[in-house]
């Protein structure tokens, strides 16, 4: 897909991530604002994903095409717009999330066959390990498909996330690609100052990963490009992390560069003014 | 009294290897994990045949248990091993959302479970691993009671689509059950009819129950005794059948008595058939170092604490 029709899908997942927001007063439209290059860069253009006669289908065990693990569970919104717009269930079904018998549950679970999920995850640091799995098992069927797995920079002070980081070049896991979402922001403030990573690309560096960065994690072009890049690293024993410099709130101004909107819900006035600077390129659901 | 005999004393863990052995010959898409523990885990001959389908996972259990739970994604049946403190406490979370949770295909295998794995001490011993796994909505708990038994509910959990913990020990005891018995889970298995008390143990236990049935028998009192391997799914249909002839039970398990077997067939008591029940279990405390028969005795585990059980539930029926 071009670039400029990545954009246009990007724009209407954001409208999708605020008002899903908005519609139950809750969830976290922060990250998913930021991520949303990343998720469909990855879904429209990337991934080589399973389809009958053109449209997309989905099976819990995934041979023979690419997986995306979602570990920071909190940035559900992005994601579901992302499913729905690829296919993988109506978009109408983006009216009901976080709400009471939804399957889009407020973070991510297999427990309501939501076409495109395979893992619970929200409870941080435990992602990267599944995706670990997932490659592994890959493998062993000798499956050339390749695992993504997205995690957030808050989330890299999880103990298990060190673990997984050093399996993974130990066991050269290299069809695997993970992201870290270096928004410098978590629940509490700033990341340096709630509890500072340092320098995260040199932590991956000594485990043994092959580390690569997308500076501009906001720009399609340069997202597709970085995917690119990662994608044509692997297969040489070692794994890749991509450390993907997004802002927080992207897209929407009020919301961006801040902690505040990590985990908040717009109201009607501040709805209406996100959806001003979001053209509705697909149809709102 | 039925007569047990023995010709060997084997280690429950033993069993556990020798059924992923098989597993190993059998079953091209079992896979093994372990934490550091592999001669622990009896897990050399399964390695040796099958290199390729070993996951060395270092002293890394919750990293462990993520990567069980992503490689049933492409149909893999991962077995992780571990002692069973940190198979459960140390990885509840993981063990939540990854696996239970989402409903994925793990085997959760541990050994060294309860007071018998002796002088390490208190920090090794869990006592609570039962209460936790079976409350987690799915997962299936078995606590088999010798080696021959041991070895195949590990062949078993392999046909079983759904999360399982399988829980074993250290010490040697004997081998009593049937070296090609069919291991059915959810099922329990009648060791004696008797008509004065029920003795349902698991585990370890079971030998210690068999052991007091002789000496209740010695002493005019007719033991039924009772072996739930598979904790949850609880076989209640047993024994509701076995208390309805007894009206009185005796609960036997290597675990706190808080949240163990003794609650789960407490519940089935209170919601069915109301009759006396005594605990045989730890009495909500952690363990200490201490030989297998040491720790038995001195927590109130052994046969001489099952009979004077036995004697208390029968002297309260009505």
């Amino acid at each position: 897909m071009e670039i400029e029709q990545l954009e246009k899908v990007a724009s209407q997942v954001r409208r999708d991530i605020v008002r899903m927001v908005h519609g139950c007063q809750s969830g976290h439209p922060g990250g998913s604002l930021g991520c949303t290059e990343l998720l469909v860069a990855l879904y429209f253009e990337r991934m080589k994903l399973k389809e009958n006669d053109g449209k997309v289908v989905f099976d819990m065990d995934g041979r023979d095409e690419d997986l995306f693990f979602l570990s920071n569970g909190h940035i559900s919104p992005v994601w579901y717009s992302v499913l729905a717009r690829r296919g993988y269930f109506p978009v109408s079904e983006l009216a009901t999330f976080r709400k009471l018998d939804s399957r889009l549950q407020g973070h991510p679970t297999t427990h309501e066959h939501l076409e495109g999920i395979r893992i619970a995850s929200g409870s941080l640091g435990q992602g990267l390990s599944v995706a670990l799995g997932a490659a592994t098992a890959k493998k062993l069927n000798n499956d050339k498909g390749i695992v993504y797995v997205l995690m957030g920079d808050g989330e890299q002070q999880e103990g298990q996330v060190w673990e997984a980081a050093t399996f993974a070049p130990h066991h050269q896991v290299d069809n695997l690609i993970a992201f870290i979402d270096l928004n410098g922001q978590q629940i509490d403030g700033p990341t340096v100052k709630v509890m500072n990573n340092r320098d995260l690309g040199a932590k991956y560096e000594a485990f043994g990963w092959e580390v690569i960065s997308i500076e501009e994690g906001n720009d399609m072009a340069a997202v597709a490009k970085g995917l690119y890049e990662a994608k044509g690293r692997l297969g040489h024993g070692r794994p890749i992390m991509v450390l993907l410099h997004t802002g927080m709130g992207y897209g929407v101004d009020f919301m961006m560069g801040s902690h505040k909107w990590h985990g908040v819900a717009p109201n009607d006035e501040q709805l209406a003014a996100a959806l001003a600077q979001l053209d509705e390129t697909l149809g709102d659901y | 009294m039925k007569k047990y005999t023995f010709t060997e004393k084997k280690d429950t863990r033993s069993g556990f290897g020798a059924g992923m052995h098989v597993l190993g010959q059998q079953n091209p898409n079992v896979v093994a994990l372990c934490a550091d523990l592999v001669g622990s885990l009896k897990l050399e001959p399964f390695i040796k045949e099958n290199p390729e389908r070993f996951i060395q996972c270092g002293i890394s259990e919750a990293n462990m248990i993520g990567v069980s739970a992503g490689l049933t994604i492409g149909g893999k049946i991962p077995f992780a091993t571990t002692f069973a403190n940190f198979a459960t406490g140390r990885v509840y979370d993981q063990i939540r959302q990854s696996v239970a949770y989402s409903n994925k295909n793990v085997k959760i295998c541990a050994s060294h479970a309860g007071l018998t794995l002796g002088e390490d001490g208190a920090t090794h011993q869990i006592l609570e691993d039962i209460g936790m796994m079976k409350m987690l909505p799915g997962m299936t708990v078995i606590n088999p009671c010798d080696y021959n038994q041991t070895k195949a509910a590990t062949i078993a959990i392999a046909d079983h689509e759904g999360p399982v913990y399988l829980r074993f020990g250290r010490p040697v005891i004997p081998v009593f059950t049937d070296a090609d018995q069919k291991f059915e889970i959810g099922k329990a298995w009648m060791v004696n009819e008797g008509t004065d008390v029920s003795i349902i143990a698991t585990g370890h236990m079971v030998w210690e129950a068999i052991q007091a049935g002789e000496i209740l028998e010695a002493d005019g009192i007719n033991a039924e005794i009772i072996n739930i391997h598979t904790i949850k799914p609880l076989d209640e249909e047993a024994i509701l059948k076995s208390v309805e002839k007894t009206g009185c039970v005796v609960t036997a398990e290597e675990h706190n008595r808080i949240g163990g077997l003794g609650d789960s067939v407490a519940q089935v008591l209170v919601k069915n058939k109301l009759v006396p029940q005594e605990y045989v279990a730890v009495n909500d405390s952690f363990g200490e170092s201490g030989t297998p028969a040491q720790l038995l005795q001195k927590y109130g585990l052994d046969a001489k604490h099952i009979v004077e059980a036995a004697k208390r539930a029968i002297a309260r029926k009505q």
